[in-house]
């Protein structure tokens, strides 16, 4: 599907997209909203509209809906972002932030805050913590930046001991927990959810998901150069040490920051930049520009459709993963005998 | 001026086997040599070591700082990739860390693939092009890559006869331009028809180079791949050619086998 949308076509579409699922979102809910309504009080404050609505309404789009919807469009960019560049660093269409071990190491250092000092900021500085201390033993295990010959496969490797270590920690966390109050919140956050969504953890999430979005983006052509193979990249003039530290460091920190804030939200970076390529193709240009824009669509659709689907909220990370693992399962038929990673 | 590609003393093992040994390389600018051997002789093991991609384990490879392009032989990408993004991968060295290819980059690829007759390959995804297409694209990406000395590893070897001529003229045209080129391959014609300089690999401390004409006569063909070779100066051409006796093969004629695996 290369020759399929042609250069601005694919991000103007979908823009186009994220738009309508924000508003989407900022519509439905318990206390629904018509469209008209929610497009009349996020343009008020810049056209100045006549108020044709109630105080409640503006309070549940603003107080309410807005810091969710918001979050979810950050967190499902970074994840989609950090699951783009780990696809082209690791030459394998099926890798993942949690190749790295990051998700692990962050949803441990988030465990070990609750553990210690309760959930809200213990909780988000650990998974800062736990995340970029994963991120750094993967490194040292693979030799740093200067891992050689066969880096990529040291880096994998790696990535699964780290990955589990987190798990072996997080179960031991588990068990040492108070099983009245803290295993619970463990439970819930381990899951995944945008429940807590509010503007102090939008501010969290912003800063390190715009700097690794920064990143990956301008990397995107040195990056997309690295799915020929390290050997032919670095013979063709790539920077492959430089390129591989900052994009690993990025991909490391948009999971971190994600996880902080909303546990375990798994396979956004799978499917999403998945989804992207059979859509819209995978060139130099638009390709991370795409997924971001996509990653954050899909995190606000999913997460809509977890908060109003049924009376009682469905946890986030576990709808991505029953989402997530038809499309997989898809996408590895038809990858089958294509991939020798 | 030195030239920009020189080896001296070069020798490659895998284990204890040498693939070769005392071998000396030189690449003058202008140059179009050809690389000939039997399968396994280390056409291409000699290649990765001449770019960097292998290090000799004897000997010393001196490049001067004007780039070098290596085509490989084939390529399998992990994620789809068009022929023009695959061309414009050749840019690489000319592009900064945080930017990506400009326009300039995108005309020269589309340039890149015309010359090679293969502008209608931009489009279409790298991984169901056959395999005489991805070598077209590969030669384009190491055409955009503008670097002084260019290394191909059977650059012609799933190309049908139109495209061998086309793509061995479009290197002669190269050197004659001021390139260094070395190419590897399995058609003595190639050599005689094209090349200045020939590097004939018969055994791992064996190695002959010098002028086509002098270096790949019969007898040192019908050595190299073990069976009766013929050299044919056709009326009409200039040129000669060498043409093997495939059924010298079968009656087990003319060769005395020098024991060479």
């Amino acid at each position: 599907m290369i020759s399929g949308m042609r250069g601005k076509t694919a991000p103007c579409l979908l823009l186009a997209i994220l738009l309508f699922s924000i508003f989407l979102s900022l519509s439905l809910g318990r206390f629904n909203i018509p469209l008209k309504t929610v497009a009349g009080i996020l343009l008020e404050p810049v056209f100045g509209i006549q108020a044709f609505w109630s105080e409640t309404e503006v309070q549940v789009i603003w107080a309410v809906r807005y810091p969710r919807v918001a979050l979810a469009a950050i967190v499902g960019a970074g994840l989609a972002l950090a699951g783009a560049a780990m696809q082209s660093l690791f030459r394998n269409p099926l890798a993942d932030p949690q190749i790295l071990g990051v998700s692990s190491g962050a949803a441990l250092g988030g465990v070990t805050g609750i553990l210690l000092a309760g959930t809200g900021w213990p909780a988000i500085s650990g998974s800062f913590v736990g995340g970029l201390a994963a991120l750094a033993a993967v490194f040292w295990l693979a030799g740093g930046s200067g891992a050689g010959r066969g880096g990529t496969v040291m880096l994998v490797l790696s990535g699964l001991v780290v990955g589990a270590v987190g798990a072996a920690g997080i179960a031991l966390a588990k068990y040492a927990a108070d099983p009245d109050n803290q295993l619970p919140a463990i439970v819930f956050w381990l899951l995944g959810s945008l429940a807590a969504a509010d503007r102090q953890s939008l501010y969290i999430t912003l800063p390190p998901v715009l700097l690794s979005a920064a990143l990956i983006l301008g990397l995107r052509f040195h990056l997309s150069a690295f799915a020929v193979g390290e050997e032919d990249a670095r013979n063709l003039g790539v920077p492959v040490r430089a390129v591989r530290l900052l994009a690993l460091g990025a991909a490391g920190l948009a999971t971190a920051a994600a996880v902080a804030v909303s546990g375990v939200v798994g396979w956004v970076g799978l499917v999403v930049p998945h989804l992207v390529r059979l859509g819209f193709g995978a060139n130099h240009r638009w390709f991370f520009l795409n997924t971001l824009l996509a990653g954050a669509s899909y995190l606000i659709l999913v997460d809509t459709a977890a908060r109003t689907l049924v009376a009682a909220e469905i946890p986030l990370g576990a709808l991505t993963a029953l989402l997530g693992a038809p499309i997989f399962a898809v996408l590895l038929r038809r990858l089958r005998g294509k991939t020798d990673v | 001026m030195s030239d920009p590609l020189v080896a001296h003393g070069l020798g490659y093992r895998y284990g204890q086997a040498w693939v070769f040994r005392h071998l000396d390389f030189h690449l003058p600018a202008g140059c179009l040599t050809a690389i000939l051997g039997p399968n396994g002789c280390g056409k291409s093991t000699l290649l990765a070591t001449l770019s960097g991609l292998k290090t000799p384990v004897e000997g010393a490879v001196s490049r001067q700082n004007s780039g070098l392009a290596l085509v490989p032989q084939s390529l399998e990408p992990a994620l789809p990739f068009s022929g023009l993004d695959m061309v414009l991968l050749g840019r690489a060295r000319a592009i900064s860390l945080f930017s990506a290819p400009g326009a300039a980059d995108y005309k020269a690829a589309r340039e890149a693939l015309t010359r090679l007759e293969a502008a209608h390959l931009a489009d279409r995804p790298f991984d169901v092009m056959s395999g005489g297409e991805r070598q077209l694209v590969l030669i384009a990406r190491a055409l955009v890559s503008s670097s002084a000395v260019l290394l191909l590893d059977e650059p012609t070897a799933a190309l049908d006869w139109h495209r061998q001529a086309h793509v061995l003229n479009l290197l002669r045209q190269l050197a004659d331009s001021g390139l260094a080129v070395a190419f590897t391959t399995h058609a003595p014609q190639h050599a005689l028809d094209f090349a200045d300089h020939v590097l004939l690999m018969a055994g791992p401390e064996r190695q002959f180079s010098g002028i086509p004409e002098d270096i790949l006569s019969e007898e040192a063909l019908s050595r190299l791949y073990q069976l009766p070779v013929k050299r044919l100066r056709l009326s009409g051409l200039a040129c000669s050619t060498a043409i093997p006796v495939f059924r010298g093969y079968l009656s087990g004629s003319a060769v005395s086998p020098e024991g060479e695996a």
